[in-house]
């Protein structure tokens, strides 16, 4: 622990001499600052989906939440007969808050899309639907009772419909993490590339540090802050382009999918803002093995 | 300061020196000579533990060497100045520096240092090129800057390898007059050399003992040197 605090004590330090035994390097400095502006910005709008995607399903779960539809098939002649019973049994039934009859016009706009705004209803042989609010009735228990009092009657509870919907969200939003996850990965992953670039360049350079007294400690320091400064520098570059382009992006509102309801409210507008100092501590941890390993073959 | 028991040293299975035994004494002047190829950097660089013997026990400042690791083996380096035959340098970094370099690896503060720093360049006579860069140093230039900065954590010991091989015959007597006085100041030298006209010249003025190395063994010299 004492070293690890003394390894960040070390990168915020701002020890200008130390910082100088190291030369600029052209192309190292230049591919880990354009690694962290791009995997930031690819962050940023992973982030911004697995956000949108936890909304949907999070909409999708309220959205027919407490509410089923009671759909009574039986002949023409029997309809009103059979609706009134199925009626009457959810009154009576503890839990349900409302029931109502799907009114004539309200139904004929249900099939609207398929027979055209001028169906005759009254001549054909649909089910009668009912609305059921409640969230606490025991629809087990309510649908034997139909059965047994009227077998043309079906419980509906839309969990059939919800179910894949809220899935497929939940899904999408673990996609966007590992996405997350892989970018950090990947980000790591260069910039070990970049630090043992730098490093191996620089072998002169580290062998007049071990000749004058340099520690291991010492020469992977000088590295490690300018590989975790650039990609501090870097992160917050990314970071700013990817949430002025997700501000760019159109909104729908309330009718939003995963595509128009890409961005950040209120208080999810700080999770990007973890993105650069998540991308130092990868840079950092990036450097300190990459030192380890080609310090140690040096020696 | 530095005691060799029958030190050995191998390279991929080839021994390139067996059963050298010595102890420098503090304050003691020792000259090393042999022919190009010998082993004298070798010998040097298991005197600064930048080689770990292979057999026998080498003792610096009382610690063997093979008892540290590589942390170990760089704070006893501060305890040792070494001027190295091809003069390492920071190329990037100005004289002033290069010759700090070794304040700033050990987190001491330069500023602190500033007086010793200016003598020390104007000891080695560097005055005017504070601010050059290595690159632009003669060959005798090069040396100085490389003794300054061996000396600027006031070392016990002073190794040098090499130390007039790049530099005329006039350079070469004002390195050593250097050199001289470092000894008169109580510090242990050991000069690796196969200039045997420098040993001569040396002995004018300084008691120094001759080591040379030959058929892989460290002998003492004849008194022909």
């Amino acid at each position: 622990m004492k070293t690890v605090l003394a390894l960040v004590r070390g990168v915020l330090s701002t020890d200008a001499q130390a910082d100088r035994v190291v030369p600029p390097t052209g192309f190292t400095a230049r591919l880990t600052l354009f690694t962290a502006t791009a995997m930031a910005f690819l962050a940023v709008f992973a982030i911004a989906l697995s956000l949108a995607a936890g909304q949907l399903a999070q909409n999708w779960r309220d959205a027919l939440a407490g509410t089923a539809t009671l759909r009574v098939q039986a002949p023409i002649a029997e309809r009103e007969v059979q609706s009134s019973r199925a009626l009457a049994i959810l009154q009576q039934t503890p839990g349900v808050a409302s029931a109502r009859l799907i009114s004539e016009d309200e139904q004929k706009a249900l099939l609207a899309p398929w027979f055209g705004p001028d169906v005759p209803l009254a001549g054909l042989p649909v089910p009668q639907l009912i609305e059921v609010t409640g969230d606490s009735y025991d629809a087990a228990g309510l649908r034997l009772r139909l059965q047994a009092e009227l077998p043309g009657a079906v419980l509906d509870d839309h969990g059939r419909w919800r179910a894949p919907f809220v899935r497929a969200a939940g899904r999408l939003r673990a996609l966007a993490w590992a996405s997350i996850f892989l970018i950090f990965g990947a980000m790591g992953g260069m910039i070990t590339l970049a630090a043992n670039a730098a490093l191996s360049a620089n072998v002169q350079i580290i062998t007049v540090l071990r000749l004058v007294g340099a520690t291991d400690a010492y020469i992977a320091q000088a590295f490690v802050r300018r590989f975790t400064l650039r990609a501090l520098t870097g992160a917050a570059i990314g970071t700013a382009f990817g949430l002025f382009a997700i501000a760019l992006l159109p909104r729908a509102g309330e009718q939003a999918s995963v595509l128009t309801g890409l961005g950040f409210d209120g208080s999810d507008w700080l999770w990007p803002l973890l993105v650069p100092p998540i991308a130092g501590v990868v840079a950092f941890v990036a450097t300190q093995y990459a030192s380890r390993r080609v310090l140690g073959s040096l020696s | 300061m530095i005691e060799l028991d029958e030190v050995a040293y191998s390279y991929g299975g080839d021994a390139l020196l067996t059963a050298m035994s010595l102890s420098l004494a503090p304050g003691s002047f020792h000259f090393l000579t042999g022919p190009s190829g010998s082993g004298k950097t070798t010998f040097l660089k298991l005197c600064y533990g930048a080689l770990v013997p292979t057999e026998g026990q080498l003792r610096l400042f009382d610690t063997d060497i093979r008892d540290l690791n590589r942390d170990g083996i760089a704070h006893l380096r501060r305890r040792v100045g070494v001027v190295h035959q091809d003069c390492q340098f920071l190329d990037h970094l100005p004289v002033t520096e290069n010759i700090a370099l070794p304040l700033t690896v050990s987190g001491q503060s330069v500023a602190e240092h500033g007086g010793n720093l200016g003598e020390l360049i104007s000891w080695v006579g560097l005055g005017a090129r504070a601010q050059a860069l290595p690159p632009e140093l003669s060959g005798g230039e090069r040396q100085r800057v490389a003794l300054a900065r061996a000396l600027i954590q006031s070392p016990d010991i002073v190794l040098a390898d090499e130390p007039t091989g790049n530099v005329d015959w006039e350079m070469s007597q004002r390195l050593l007059r250097l050199l001289v006085e470092l000894n008169r100041m109580g510090k242990t030298i050991l000069i690796a050399t196969h200039d045997l006209s420098l040993i001569r010249a040396a002995k004018a003025h300084v008691q120094a003992r001759v080591l040379r190395i030959s058929d892989q063994r460290l002998k003492l010299a004849g008194a022909d040197l």
